[in-house]
Formats: C-alpha cells, structure tokens, sequence
C-alpha cells in the first residue's frame, strides 16, 4: 500500500485495512491491537517525515512482518529518535495532533523484534514482526 | 483460557409467509447478518445484535418483534411496570403524567416506575460511580445492540464498555430490595420492562448470571401505548380526579435514554454518537486509532437514541422534542436533587450495581486455525476478483465479498451470482451496462 507525503487526512487506512484481515484470521484481540498501534505509527511517521512511502506485510500462521519503507530524507540519529519524547515534527503537524514525540518507541513497545535501517539523506526502511502465540502460550508448548 | 461463548437470545423474527426475499433488510443489516435462502431472510443467530435496522427496512411488515402474553402479569400478586422515559414521550403535551401512572394502575399494574430512576439512585449512591470499566474512554453500556456490537465486532474494546449496570437494571434491583424490605415474598413480584427496542428484549431474555431474574416480562411499548391511551380516551373524567403515587425522576436522569442524555450527565469530556452504522465508523476508528482525551462515549443503535427504538409508535425527533419541552410537572425540576435517602440500599443491593464483565465474542474468523483461515483468506480474495462488484444482492447474500466468504465457508455456491448468469447474454448486458460490460473476467 502506498503512503503518500503529507496525506494526513488518510492516516491510518494501512492499519485499518491491515485489522480486517487479522480479524479474519482468528487473531486474539491483544495482538490486533499491538500490530495496529505499531502500523499506525509508522504510517504517520512515512506521511509526516518523508517524501513518501509504502507498506507491505506478509502473514504466516505464526506471525506478521510488517515492511515499511520509504524515500527518504531518512533519520539522523536514530538512538535520540528512540528517545520517548523527541520530536523533530513542525510546530504545523503538532497542530495536526501528530508529531508527540512517541513514535518510534511506541512501535518498540508493540512489537515482538523491530529492525530500522536509515541514515542522513537515505530511504528509511522498517521491518517488523509480531507473532500471533503470546509468549506464555509458545514456552508452555516447548516446556 | 477461552471463555465459553454464551448463546444470544433474539427477539426478532421473520414471517416466512410474508417475506419476499426483496433484499432489503439484508442490505440495511449493519453486521451483515441475514442472507436470503430460498426466497426467505434468514438471520444469523451469532451476528444479530437485535438493532431493529431489518424491521424499518421491510416494507412488507415480515418481520416482528416477539411479545410476551400481557395477561402474564397477573400470575403476580405484585405487578410492576418499568418503563423509559420516552414512553412519556409519546402522548402529546395535554395528558398529564398522572393520567398516565393512574392508567398504567387502571390497566392492571400495581406500581409503576421510570427505569431512568435508577439513575438518580446511582447519583444518591456516589457520584463517582456512576461509571466504571478497566479502560477509557469508557462506553456506555445503556444501548444492548451496541454492547453486543462490541463483543462480536470489535472485541478489542470489550474492556472499554462501563460494567456499571444501567438504569433500568438498578430501578428492578431497587424494586426488589424495596418489597423484600417489606417482607413479601419474591416469587410474589413481577417486574416488567416496558422496551422501546428489540435489543432490550433480547438482552433481558438471554440467559445469563448478571441479568437472569431482574425482569419476568417484557411489554412491547406499542403494546402498552395502545392500552393507556385507550384508558384515557375512555376514562378522562376519572382520569382528571386521580392522583396516583409515583416516585418522581430528575430532569437529568429523565432525559438519560435521548441522544446526548447520558453524556451530559457523566463527567469529563464526552461523545455522544447515535444510529448504528454511526457507530460503526466511529468504532471502527476508535479501535484503528485510539483516541485521546474522551473520558465517556455514549453510542447508541437508534437514530435520537431510544426515542428512536422500533417500538415507540410516534415519531421520534418529536419524542425527544416533547420529552425536553414537557411542561415541568410539581415532581420534576431541573434542580432537583436524586432523593437522598435512598431508602432500600443494603450491601447486598450495592454489591450488585456492577457486572464483573463482558466477553469478546468475535465473529469474523474465517477459521478457528490461523492457516487454514489465512488459506481462506487468500481463496475470498481471488472470489472477489471474479465477482462483478455489483452488490446486487441477488445471490442471497449482502454483497459481492460476502457471497465470497459465504462460498469459501461452504455456505453458498458460486453459480449464485445473477450477474455473472446473466452475462451470457451479451446483447442484453450490453444495452444494460455499455462499455462498462465486460464479457470475461
């Protein structure tokens, strides 16, 4: 799905559509809710941050990988990025209701393994993975 | 730990008689619940929610709400009616409520209580606990068509939806504590909800802990209409004489059950959303992109909330407007405080204002097994591709995806598509669609 610069007013539809189809797939409700709140930050950080974008995912039975990718400008230091809190976003895309700061490690927070690779002036691409056993549920299986 | 789907009562029901398989109240149905076989609406009893949207959509009267026998009633030496405020609502200005308590006194109850009292009861109780859920914002649990919404469409939210139980569970709860006060006997009262919905119906009918033996009835409103207003049209000179006791409501909690009533009377920032498919979009954004800030949502599945509900026989933007603008009877003032003394409070009574929970009872797995539903999946994807797009209807089922989802779960065939039939007549489709027809897939 592509994701278009500035297209804030269709924020959210990669993750929307993205809830439909695990919704279909018998997926428990915490896990739809992690994957959604993880998309959603990265389809608004591609629409506010970069020149565009887009989204991929692959589902399996155990997991989803989430893709995104975009052209650029990429992120300078991303370990500051990470911070909780740090915001390069215009004082114009605050006034959006974007741009608090929380992004990237709310995506951390959500997923089960998250890979970033980026630099100044290059593509930023994502990579994401959620897997559909809780944790509990895969150590009483192997225990 | 899985918990253990319990069935859903239901309360509608289609005449197979009279329906003629038009199409319309599956295309209206907003959980896609019904599909037509053999020329008759089926309705999927894991799908409905009871919202009533098939009813108004039948213009051949197919489709009917079920209804308990009134003489019922009287197998109860204590006859109690507990009816919404919109019932009110529905007679014009110039009958007073008295007229209207003393009727329902007339017609065989005993006593009579607005269920929105349980509302004041609650204020009486604490102020603070009028809501309560293990996340905000919290939705109310008033409208049962949108707490089963919830459960079998948007499961993630279940832990949103207020556990506090609604008015008119509290008034009956109230009701009961009030006569074993009195020392009568419990199988000696019956209480009667009077539903201006079907929803309402259902969610008292369906067995379950929380909510069995809080009602042993229900009276459908258009029901009981026809019989006050026939006392009064009948009775008026006796009428004007009565002076029935009734335990007033106060103007907030009176207005609880039409749109934005509710949320106006909770604390803290509040939404108010009425008419099911409103809901649905607005849920359906809620659960994509949490939203900041709302402390209460109060969504509702009739359009002017319960003024709206299929029952009410008048009009429903003039229910709300008669209940707002109804001259102020002595009992009720805008300033009036819930009573204060709520006489019949024990801890047994309190301990009981809150349910424990509700369980998700999501509906839209293709399978239970993650790979066989993915498999599916991808099959419903390449149906849709093959399926004209159209919607018609035709087939049975409410749309082009979900004759697709119907055919992967073996429910329905794809020879079913009209469209598709009707495509080997090239000529005809031609004059029908022009360019636009496309002869293969």
């Amino acid at each position: 799905m592509e994701l278009t610069a500035g297209d804030f007013s269709h924020a959210g539809q990669a993750s929307s559509q993205i809830k439909q189809m695990l919704k279909q797939l018998n997926i428990a409700p915490q896990v739809i809710k992690r994957v959604v709140i993880a998309l959603y930050e990265a389809e608004v950080n591609v629409i506010a941050h970069s020149y565009g974008g887009k989204v991929t995912c692959r589902i399996n039975p155990e997991g989803i990988e989430i893709h995104v990718s975009d052209q650029g400008p990429g992120i300078e230091d991303l370990d500051l990025a990470m911070t909780d809190g740090f915001s390069t976003a215009s004082e114009e895309i605050r006034e959006m209701g974007f741009g608090a700061g929380m992004g990237l490690s709310n995506m951390k927070n959500n997923v089960d393994s998250l890979d970033i690779s980026t630099g100044k002036d290059s593509p930023t691409k994502i990579y994401m993975h959620v897997a559909f056993t809780s944790q509990g549920e895969t150590d009483h299986e192997t225990g | 730990m899985k918990p253990v789907k319990r069935p859903f009562h239901h309360a509608l029901a289609v005449s197979e008689a009279t329906c003629r398989g038009c199409t319309r109240c599956m295309k209206n149905c907003p959980t896609e619940a019904i599909r037509i076989i053999r020329g008759t609406a089926h309705v999927h009893p894991e799908l409905c929610i009871d919202c009533g949207q098939c009813l108004t959509a039948c213009p051949y009267g197919a489709i009917s709400v079920e209804q308990d026998d009134f003489s019922h009633i009287f197998s109860f030496s204590h006859r109690v009616a507990i009816f919404p405020a919109v019932f009110i609502g529905q007679f014009p200005e110039e009958i007073p409520e008295s007229w209207i308590f003393q009727s329902l006194l007339d017609i065989g109850f005993t006593h009579s209580f607005e269920s929105e009292f349980g509302a004041d009861i609650l204020k009486a109780i604490s102020p603070k606990i009028s809501t309560y859920a293990p996340r905000k914002p919290i939705i109310s649990s008033y409208c049962p068509a949108i707490v089963r919404l919830i459960q079998l469409k948007f499961p993630s939210l279940v832990e949103h939806i207020n556990l506090m139980r609604p008015p008119m569970e509290i008034t009956a709860l109230y009701v009961r504590e009030m006569f074993s006060e009195q020392g009568i006997d419990p199988q000696d009262v019956g209480i009667f909800f009077v539903t201006p919905c079907a929803a309402k119906i259902a969610d008292i009918k369906t067995p379950r802990s929380d909510k069995e033996h809080l009602f042993d009835g229900v009276i459908n409103l258009d029901y009981l209409f026809n019989l006050v207003y026939t006392n009064i049209s009948r009775n008026k000179k006796e009428l004007e004489q009565a002076d029935p006791a009734y335990t007033p409501v106060s103007r907030e909690s009176w207005l609880w059950s039409v749109h934005q009533g509710e949320s106006s009377s909770v604390p803290g920032r509040t939404l108010a959303v009425d008419e099911i498919h409103n809901a649905i979009e607005f849920l359906e954004q809620f659960e994509t992109n949490s939203i900041e800030g709302l402390d209460f949502l109060e969504l509702r599945a009739c359009s002017q909330g319960c003024a709206g509900g299929v029952l009410n026989p008048g009009n429903k933007f003039l229910t709300s407007e008669r209940l707002i603008y109804r001259p102020e009877e002595t009992t009720r003032s805008a300033s009036q405080e819930a009573p204060k003394d709520i006489k019949h409070r024990t801890k047994r009574f309190e301990r009981k204002l809150k349910i424990d929970y509700y369980e998700p009872h999501g509906t839209d797995a293709l399978d239970d097994d993650i790979g066989e539903a993915l498999k599916k999946m991808n099959e419903v994807d390449r149906l849709k591709q093959q399926l004209p797009g159209i919607d018609c209807g035709l087939c049975g089922s409410p749309s082009c995806s979900a004759l697709a989802r119907d055919i992967v779960q073996e429910k329905a065939s794809f020879s079913y598509c009209g469209v598709l039939q009707l495509r080997k007549n090239k000529s005809l489709m031609k004059d029908i669609w022009g360019n636009k027809f496309r002869t293969e897939n």
